[in-house]
C-alpha cells in the first residue's frame, strides 16, 4: 500500500510523514491542547481516553462490591463509613436492601460494558491495530473520536443515574421486564432505569462506531506485506471482537428500545397479564422471555467481546516473553473463527430454566459444550508456546500466565453450566457467579493487565514499577481463587445469587463464615488494585525513561515507532512486512527474534 | 477515630509498599539491571511452583471444610442422577483442571530463563493438534449424551396420576393452590385478582374453583413417592421455583405457565433424621431478581406420608368459604397459625 494515501489530512492532525523529514516543517504547528488530548483524532490518544475512563469505571464498580459484600459478608454490623459515601441509601452504616440491588446491578453494567468492553478493545484496539497492521491512523480517525465521545456521554448518563432520588438501576445487570419496566415493581426501575436504557443504546452507538472502524482498518490498511496470515494474533482477535459487537450490539439496541416503549409509551413487547401495585394492567399478550432472547443474543457475544481480546494479548505475551513462537498460529485462528461462530448459537443456554422447549434446549447444548472444543485448542497451545522457552517473568507474563490458569478453571465450570441437565440445579446460584466472574471477569482483567504492562511503554514512553506489578500480581492470583473457589461451593448447595441476607434460610445460613471468609479477601484485592492504579498514574509521570525501541524483544511492528510517536506513527515510510510475526529464532547476529521488517534471507522459508 | 485509624493504617501500608517498589527500581539501578533481573525471575519462577501445591492444599481445605454443609442426598430420583451426572462430570473437569494446571506451572518453573538454554522453535504440529481437538470432542460428545439423557428424563410430560398444584409468585411470597375434591383447578383471570379476597385471581363463575384450596403461606405439601406436576406462573415480575433438595428449578413468568414435575421420596421428618438437623425443611427459594425483597422469598415443602395429607388436607377450608364467611364458619384456626411464620421472613 502507498504510503502517501494513508496520510491523515485535516486540520488538527500533523502530517507524519512531511513533518519527519523535517522539509516541511514551517507547515507543522503545535495543536491546540484541546484538539491534541480533547477532541483527539490520534488512535494513540484516543485509547488511553478508553484506558483511562476504564480504569476510573473499575475504580468506581469495585468499590460497589466492597460495599455489598460488606453487606454480604456481615449482615448483622453497620459501617458508618458507608453512610459518608452513600448517604441515606446506607443510613445508620447499613445498606437498604434497594440500594444492595443497585449496587451489583450497576457493579454488573460498570464492569462488563464499561471496563471489561469500552476499557479493555477501546484501549487496546485503537492503540494496537494501526499500530500492528502497519497504518498512520485508524480508516476513519473522525468516527474513532465519536466513538469514544458517545462512550464518555454513555459514561455521564450512568453516572448521573447514581445519584437520582429513586435510585440507578436495580434490577440486575441483565434489567429482566417486566421488573424494569414497571415503575410500581422496584424503585430502581423508576428514572434511575430511563437513564441505564439511555446510556446503553449511547454506548451501542460508541460501540459501532468503534468497530466498524476497527473492521475497515485491519482490512484495508494493512502496510506491504501485511498478509492477514501475518497479522498478529492481538489483531485477529480484535478483528473478531469487533465483529461479534457490530452482529450483536444493534440486537441489544432494538431490545432496549422496545423497553423504552414499553416503558413509556404503553406497549406490550415484554408484558402480559400483570397485577402489580394494587391494580391489573392493561398489557395482553407480549412475552418476557422475549427481552431474554433480545438481551443474551448479544449478552453471550458480549462475553467473547471480553475475552477474545484478552486471549490475544495474552498470545503475544507469552510468545514473547518465552521467546518462542506462538504454537499452532493458524490453529489459535481457525479456534478464534470457531469462538465466534459459535457465539451467535448459543444465547439460549442462559435461558435453559425460562421454560423454553426441551428439545431447543438439548439443540443449545449440544452448541454449548462445542465451544470446549476450540477453548481447548488455545489452552493446549498457549502450554505448548511456553515448553521448552526461555521465560522472562515481567507481570506482563505473570499476568498473562494468569489468565491461562483462570481461562482454564472458568472455562472447565462452563461445562456443567453450559449443559441443561447440571445447569436446571446451578442456574443463578454462587456456582454462575463464581463461574463467569473467574472467566470472563478476572480472567479478562488478567489479559487487560497483561496488556497494560506490556504496551505501557510503548503508550507513555515510560515502565511501570515492576516490584509494584510483581506484588499486584500475586496478591491479586492468589485473591481471585480465595474468592471465588469457595464460591462453587456454595453454588453446588444452592446457595442462590442476588440475596441481601441468608440468615433466614435453613438451607443457606450456614454459610455466612465462609461469605466472611470472602468478603475480607475481596476488600483486599481491591485495595491491591489501588496498588496497580497509583503505579499506573505515577509512572505516567515518573516511571523509569524507555531507552530502546524495543525494550521486550517483540518482533511486531509497533517496536519500530520512535519512543514517542507523533500522529502518523512511523518517521518516513511505513515499514514493509515480510515474514509472520513470531520468528522467535536466531537471526544470526546474537538476538533471539527477528522483526516482521527483517526481509527473509536467501534460502529462508516463510512460515 | 476506628475509622480514621483504620485509613491511616490502609495509606500507611500503601506507602510503604510503594516505597519498596520505589527502592527496587533504585537497586536495579547499583547492582546492575541484568543481575537484579536474573534474581527477580529465579525467585518468581520459585513463587510459581509453590503457587501448585499450595493450591492443591487450599483445595483440600476447602474440600474438608464444606464437606458437611453441602446439600444432603437429592430427594428425588431425578436429583439422584443429577448428583451421579455430576460427580462425573467433576471427575472428568477435574482431571483436566490438574493435569493443565500442573503442567502450566511445572514448565513455567523448568523453563524459567537462562543464558545457557536456546529455545525450540517449535511453531506447529499437526499431529498433536489433531490429538487435542478431537480428545475434548470425545469427552463433550459424551457429557451432551448423558446430559440429554437426563434433560429429556426432568423435561419429560409428568406421570398421568401426578398430583397437580400450581404455585404463583408474587413480590415477595409464593401463593399455592390445591385443586381440592374435585381434583380440578379452575379458572383464572389476572384481572379479578383482588388483593383482599381474591389473591390469584380465581374466575368465580367457574365451579372448579368452589373447593380450590390456597394456601398464602407458601407451604406447599405433597405426598412421599406420588409424583406432584408444579404449574408455575407469576402475577407481578419473573420470578423462579428453584428446589435445591430436588434439583430442580423453573422460572415463574407472567403469562406463560411453566410446568415441573418430580417423584419426592424422602419425607421431611426422615430428612431430619438424615441431616441429624432438626430443623431441617425443604425450602423454595427464588432464584430470579424479582426487586427488593427478593432475598425473602421464602416457601416451604412438606413431604409427608399418605395419611398425614390426608389429614392436613381435611383441615383446609377452600378459599372461596375462607373469604365467604357467610357460607360456611370459619374454621380459620389451621390458617391463621403459619401465617406468623411467613412473617418473619417477609419483607416488612
Amino acid at each position: 500500500m502507498n504510503n502517501e494515501e494513508i496520510i491523515i489530512e485535516g486540520p488538527n492532525v500533523a502530517h507524519g510523514a512531511e513533518s519527519a523529514t523535517d522539509h516541511h516543517g514551517h507547515e507543522h504547528h503545535e495543536q491546540h491542547f484541546i484538539w491534541k488530548y480533547i477532541f483527539s483524532q490520534d488512535h494513540k490518544v484516543i485509547g488511553r481516553q478508553f484506558l483511562v475512563t476504564g480504569i476510573i469505571w473499575a475504580i468506581i464498580g469495585g468499590l460497589f462490591s466492597v460495599f455489598f459484600r460488606l453487606q454480604l459478608g456481615f449482615p448483622d454490623s453497620t459501617f458508618p463509613i458507608m453512610e459518608k459515601f452513600l448517604g441515606d441509601w446506607a443510613k445508620g452504616g447499613k445498606l437498604t436492601p434497594e440500594f444492595y440491588y443497585a449496587l451489583i446491578t450497576m457493579h454488573g453494567t460498570i464492569l462488563v460494558f464499561f471496563v471489561l468492553t469500552a476499557g479493555l478493545s477501546g484501549t487496546f484496539a485503537n492503540i494496537l491495530i494501526p499500530f500492528q497492521v502497519g497504518a498512520r491512523d485508524m480508516a476513519s480517525p473522525f468516527m474513532n473520536m465519536l466513538s469514544y465521545w458517545f462512550f464518555f456521554a454513555a459514561s455521564i448518563c450512568m453516572f448521573t443515574s447514581l445519584f437520582v432520588e429513586t435510585g440507578p438501576a436495580s434490577g440486575g445487570w441483565t434489567t429482566y421486564p417486566p421488573l424494569s419496566a414497571l415503575k410500581e415493581a422496584s424503585l430502581g426501575s423508576g428514572v434511575g432505569m430511563d437513564l441505564w436504557l439511555l446510556g446503553m443504546a449511547l454506548f451501542v452507538v460508541s460501540s459501532l462506531l468503534g468497530g466498524l472502524n476497527y473492521i475497515t482498518t485491519i482490512l484495508n490498511m494493512r502496510t506491504k506485506g501485511m498478509t492477514m496470515t501475518r497479522l498478529p494474533l492481538t489483531v485477529w482477535a480484535l478483528l473478531f471482537t469487533a465483529v461479534l459487537g457490530v452482529l450483536s450490539f444493534p440486537v441489544l439496541f432494538s431490545g432496549v428500545v422496545l423497553l423504552i416503549f414499553d416503558r413509556n409509551f404503553g406497549t406490550s413487547f415484554y408484558l402480559s397479564e400483570i397485577f402489580i401495585g394494587g391494580k391489573a394492567l392493561p398489557h395482553i399478550g407480549g412475552s418476557a422471555i422475549l427481552y431474554q432472547h433480545l438481551f443474551w443474543f448479544l449478552g453471550h457475544p458480549e462475553v467473547y467481546i471480553i475475552m477474545l481480546p484478552g486471549m490475544g494479548m495474552a498470545s503475544e505475551v507469552l510468545s514473547t516473553n518465552s521467546r518462542k513462537p506462538i504454537f499452532g498460529y493458524f490453529a489459535m485462528i481457525i479456534s478464534l473463527v470457531g469462538i465466534t461462530l459459535l457465539a451467535f448459537v448459543v444465547w439460549a443456554h442462559h435461558m435453559f430454566v425460562t421454560g423454553m422447549s426441551p428439545f431447543l434446549g438439548s439443540i443449545f447444548v449440544l452448541l454449548t459444550l462445542l465451544i470446549a472444543v476450540p477453548s481447548a485448542v488455545k489452552v493446549f497451545n498457549w502450554l505448548t508456546t511456553i515448553w521448552r522457552g526461555n521465560i522472562r517473568f515481567n507481570p506482563a507474563m505473570l499476568f498473562a500466565l494468569g489468565f491461562v490458569s483462570l481461562f482454564i478453571s472458568g472455562g472447565l465450570t462452563g461445562i456443567f453450566l453450559g449443559n441443561s441437565a447440571l445447569d436446571i440445579h446451578l442456574h443463578d446460584t454462587y456456582f454462575v457467579v463464581a463461574h463467569f466472574h473467574i472467566v470472563m471477569g478476572v480472567s479478562a482483567f488478567f489479559g487487560m493487565f497483561a496488556g497494560t504492562y506490556h504496551w505501557f511503554p510503548k503508550m507513555f514512553g515510560r515502565f511501570m514499577n515492576n516490584t509494584l506489578g510483581y506484588i499486584h500480581f500475586f496478591i491479586t492470583f492468589i485473591g481471585a481463587y480465595l474468592i471465588f473457589w469457595p464460591m462453587h461451593y456454595e453454588g453446588i448447595a444452592g446457595m442462590p445469587r442476588r440475596y441481601y441476607d441468608y440468615s433466614a434460610w435453613e438451607s443457606f445460613k450456614h454459610f455466612q463464615g465462609v461469605n466472611a471468609f470472602i468478603s475480607i479477601v475481596a476488600i483486599i484485592v481491591f485495595f491491591a488494585q489501588l496498588l496497580f492504579v497509583v503505579n499506573f498514574f505515577t509512572s505516567i509521570w515518573r516511571g523509569r525513561k524507555m531507552t530502546t525501541l524495543n525494550p521486550w524483544g517483540s518482533t511486531t511492528l509497533e517496536w519500530t515507532t520512535p519512543i514517542n510517536p507523533g500522529h502518523g506513527n512511523w518517521v518516513g515510510e511505513i515499514p514493509e512486512v515480510y515474514r509472520w510475526p513470531y520468528d522467535y529464532k536466531d537471526d544470526g547476529h546474537g538476538n533471539d527474534f527477528i522483526p516482521q521488517t527483517t526481509p527473509l534471507r536467501p534460502g529462508e522459508e516463510e512460515h | 477515630m476506628s475509622v480514621l485509624i483504620t485509613v491511616a493504617l490502609v495509606v500507611l501500608v500503601f506507602i510503604i509498599i510503594y516505597q519498596i517498589g520505589k527502592a527496587s527500581e533504585y537497586s536495579v539501578i547499583l547492582r546492575g539491571e541484568e543481575k537484579v533481573k536474573a534474581q527477580a525471575n529465579r525467585a518468581v519462577a520459585f513463587l510459581l511452583l509453590l503457587l501448585f501445591p499450595l493450591g492443591c492444599w487450599g483445595i483440600w481445605y476447602c474440600n474438608s471444610i464444606f464437606k458437611d454443609r453441602l446439600l444432603p442426598v437429592a430427594a428425588c430420583p431425578t436429583g439422584v442422577n443429577y448428583d451421579s451426572m455430576f460427580n462425573m462430570t467433576v471427575l472428568v473437569t477435574g482431571i483436566v483442571f490438574f493435569l493443565t494446571q500442573f503442567v502450566l506451572f511445572w514448565f513455567c518453573f523448568k523453563y524459567q530463563s537462562t543464558d545457557k538454554r536456546t529455545t525450540f522453535f517449535f511453531a506447529h504440529n499437526n499431529k498433536l493438534e489433531l490429538i487435542w481437538t478431537t480428545i475434548p470432542a470425545i469427552a463433550m460428545a459424551i457429557l451432551v449424551a448423558i446430559g440429554l439423557r437426563n434433560w429429556y428424563d426432568v423435561t419429560s410430560p409428568a406421570p398421568p396420576n401426578a398430583t397437580v398444584i400450581e404455585i404463583m409468585g408474587k413480590q415477595f411470597n409464593w401463593l399455592v393452590r390445591y385443586p381440592g375434591k374435585d381434583n380440578e383447578l379452575g379458572k383464572r383471570d389476572f384481572r379479578k385478582i383482588n388483593d383482599a379476597n381474591n389473591v390469584m385471581g380465581l374466575d368465580w363463575s367457574d365451579p372448579h374453583n368452589m373447593d380450590d384450596i390456597i394456601s398464602q403461606n407458601g407451604e406447599l405439601h405433597v405426598v412421599v413417592n406420588k409424583p406432584v406436576k408444579l404449574l408455575i406462573n407469576s402475577r407481578d415480575v419473573i420470578h423462579d421455583v428453584g428446589l435445591p433438595h430436588f434439583r430442580l428449578k423453573m422460572d415463574a413468568v407472567p403469562g406463560i405457565t411453566t410446568t415441573l414435575w418430580f417423584i419426592p421420596t424422602i419425607t421431611t421428618d426422615s430428612m431430619k433424621i438424615i441431616t441429624k438437623n432438626p430443623d431441617f425443611v425443604y425450602e423454595i427459594s427464588c432464584d430470579q431478581l424479582c426487586g427488593k425483597g427478593h432475598y425473602s422469598m421464602r416457601g416451604t415443602i412438606i413431604v409427608q406420608t399418605q395419611a398425614e395429607y390426608d389429614k392436613w388436607m381435611a383441615s383446609q377450608q377452600s378459599y372461596y368459604a375462607g373469604n365467604n364467611p357467610s357460607a360456611t364458619p370459619a374454621v380459620d384456626t389451621t390458617k391463621a397459625q403459619p401465617k406468623n411464620e411467613v412473617k418473619a421472613v417477609t419483607m416488612k
